[in-house]
């Protein structure tokens, strides 16, 4: 094969960081049994493939090629670490002993390793948020300092969490694999749980420009057909489903100005077709799987909007009595608040404003933007100006991302 | 991203290891530090000489004066520092990590600011004063 041009080279190797690194990280960290050791054989390969395919031309199997170029250049770091032969404690040993012998008898052809990498991640004896932290960094390749900002939290009390839960899955020697049948519950929760948080992530218009990201919208999605795929479970499904529908929805949910479009006011004929029939395929077989949770729950109730070709004709009535499925299987205050502004939208803004008010009663919402923002709405349409300026403004001193402040602060210029 | 480490030195504990313990530990150091050159980690770094040979350089009522010092009475004393080419903080952490100075003293790693924008704003701003 022909050398590449540099330029055209690297161009080349950075799309394929992108899509591959990664499956390569995970299926390294499967071989080396230790994920800051595969994460170093990692840009050691990507190093060493821009050197090595300048000169011989890219190879057939790039992917398999970066394999094994991480695994070997890991080997160097252990035999280098071995030879200054410094007394430290914080030199990772392999969890594996034959880990070295093991790596020289592996296929480097092989399969998705992210699922098992994800299992790892989401072991039952890591804290959840540190479960999405450690995933998102090490499946979805997100820097600490991007982490930390997406769950505003400083990038350092970020990083201890990481390093933490590395530690911990070295000591408890906590096994990288897909756990068997009977371990299957707990930690599919957990699994489900970590996924679509990455989901909400990428869908979130969120705090700042450039932290909308489909990429980790789609990485979850891909994900999740990849769990479908291996345990046909029906909250797997529903999750699917769930994600797909809401995805759908994307092209229509910001304005050309970066703005924030109510569903009731966006443009319905963008919404993706393709992405609203395979979810409510993937919800169909959720609902006959026979264990319907709250994932499918809200799929199904995504699918009632997806499918009402005007937002006037919603089928309200289905969609309350879906909130009350949910209510029951995972009931929540942010449950009822959902359910009571479908009462609203059914029964009149007086109908769902006493709902509202009640649950503000009990103050489990007390603090929640949306539950301001939803009663402002229909203090506004019931003309009851002075309540709705004043639930818009607490609305706007609670919120944080941006087009959602752009938005309050809109409405309440509105009133006179 | 670059990140910039300072290495303290815990001098009591330094000085109670053998001479030989010692080169065997600053020998590990420079190995160490040559990997992270040869892994494009390494965005430069020196060691200090010692507390005693530093200038302080201060603003006191409107005159800069310069005396000797610092006065170090703490016992970790700053012996150098290293700048770090890493993918993110964690990235980082793991470098400095197997650092063996780590054995010496602590670390601490702290990102590099960019300043690109204030100094943008500063050179607007005495452009102006100037014309």
């Amino acid at each position: 094969m022909a050398p590449n041009a540099p330029e055209a080279l690297a161009a080349q190797l950075e799309a394929l960081y992108r899509a591959e690194a990664g499956r390569i990280l995970a299926t390294l960290i499967r071989l080396l049994g230790d994920f800051d050791l595969a994460e170093d054989g990692l840009h050691d390969a990507f190093a060493a493939a821009l050197e090595a395919w300048a000169r011989d031309g890219v190879p057939d199997h790039p992917r398999a090629w970066l394999v094994s170029a991480g695994r070997f250049k890991a080997i160097d770091r252990l035999r280098r670490r071995a030879r200054t032969d410094v007394p430290m404690a914080a030199v990772p040993e392999p969890a594996d002993p034959d880990a070295l012998a093991g790596l020289e008898a592996e296929d480097p052809e092989v399969a998705d390793d992210r699922l098992r990498l994800i299992f790892t991640c989401c072991h039952p004896a890591l804290a959840p948020e540190a479960s999405a932290a450690l995933t998102l960094r090490e499946v979805c390749g997100l820097t600490t300092e991007a982490i930390a900002s997406a769950f505003l939290t400083r990038p350092t009390t970020l990083a201890q969490r990481i390093v933490r839960a590395k530690a911990r899955i070295r000591e408890a020697r906590i096994p990288y694999e897909v756990p068997g049948r009977a371990d299957m519950p707990a930690r599919l929760d957990a699994v489900l749980q970590v996924l679509y948080l990455v989901f909400n992530e990428g869908y979130a218009a969120s705090s700042g420009a450039t932290l909308t990201r489909p990429d980790l919208s789609d990485e979850a999605i891909r994900l999740g057909r990849l769990l479908v795929e291996l345990l046909p479970d029906g909250e797997t499904m529903g999750l699917l489903a769930l994600m797909l529908l809401h995805e759908a929805r994307r092209p229509a949910r910001i304005s050309p100005e970066g703005d924030l479009v109510l569903l009731e006011d966006q443009d319905r004929s963008r919404w993706d077709r393709s992405r609203i029939a395979e979810g409510r395929r993937w919800l169909d077989r959720a609902m006959a799987s026979g264990r319907i949770g709250p994932y499918t729950l809200q799929a199904a109730i995504a699918a009632v909007h997806a499918e009402a070709p005007r937002a006037a004709a919603t089928d309200w009535t289905r969609i309350i009595g879906l909130y009350h499925l949910l209510g029951r299987v995972a009931p929540s205050p942010v449950v009822e608040l959902n359910a009571a502004a479908a009462v609203a939208m059914r029964d009149g803004p007086e109908a769902g404003l006493a709902l509202i008010d009640a649950l503000l009663a009990q103050g489990h919402l007390a603090d929640y933007t949306p539950a301001h923002a939803a009663r402002g709405d229909l203090c506004r349409r019931l003309g009851r100006t002075g309540e709705a300026r004043a639930a818009y403004a607490r609305a706007l001193q609670l919120a944080r991302q941006e087009p959602e402040r752009r938005h309050l602060a809109r409405r309440l210029a509105e009133f006179p | 991203m670059k990140y910039i480490c300072f290495g303290y030195l815990d001098v009591p504990a330094w000085s109670q290891l053998s001479p030989e313990e010692q080169n065997a530990r600053i020998d590990a150091c420079f190995a160490y530090d040559a990997e992270l050159k040869r892994n494009g980690n390494w965005a430069g770094g020196e060691g200090l000489q010692g507390p005693e040979t530093a200038a302080m350089v201060r603003f006191d009522q409107g005159r800069v004066t310069v005396t000797d010092g610092p006065y170090a009475e703490t016992k970790e004393l700053l012996g150098g520092l290293l700048m770090l080419e890493a993918r993110d903080l964690n990235h980082a952490i793991q470098l400095i990590s197997n650092h063996p100075g780590v054995t010496m003293g602590p670390w601490e790693i702290r990102p590099a600011a960019d300043l690109t924008e204030m100094i943008r704003a500063s050179e607007a701003r005495r452009r102006l004063a100037t014309h």
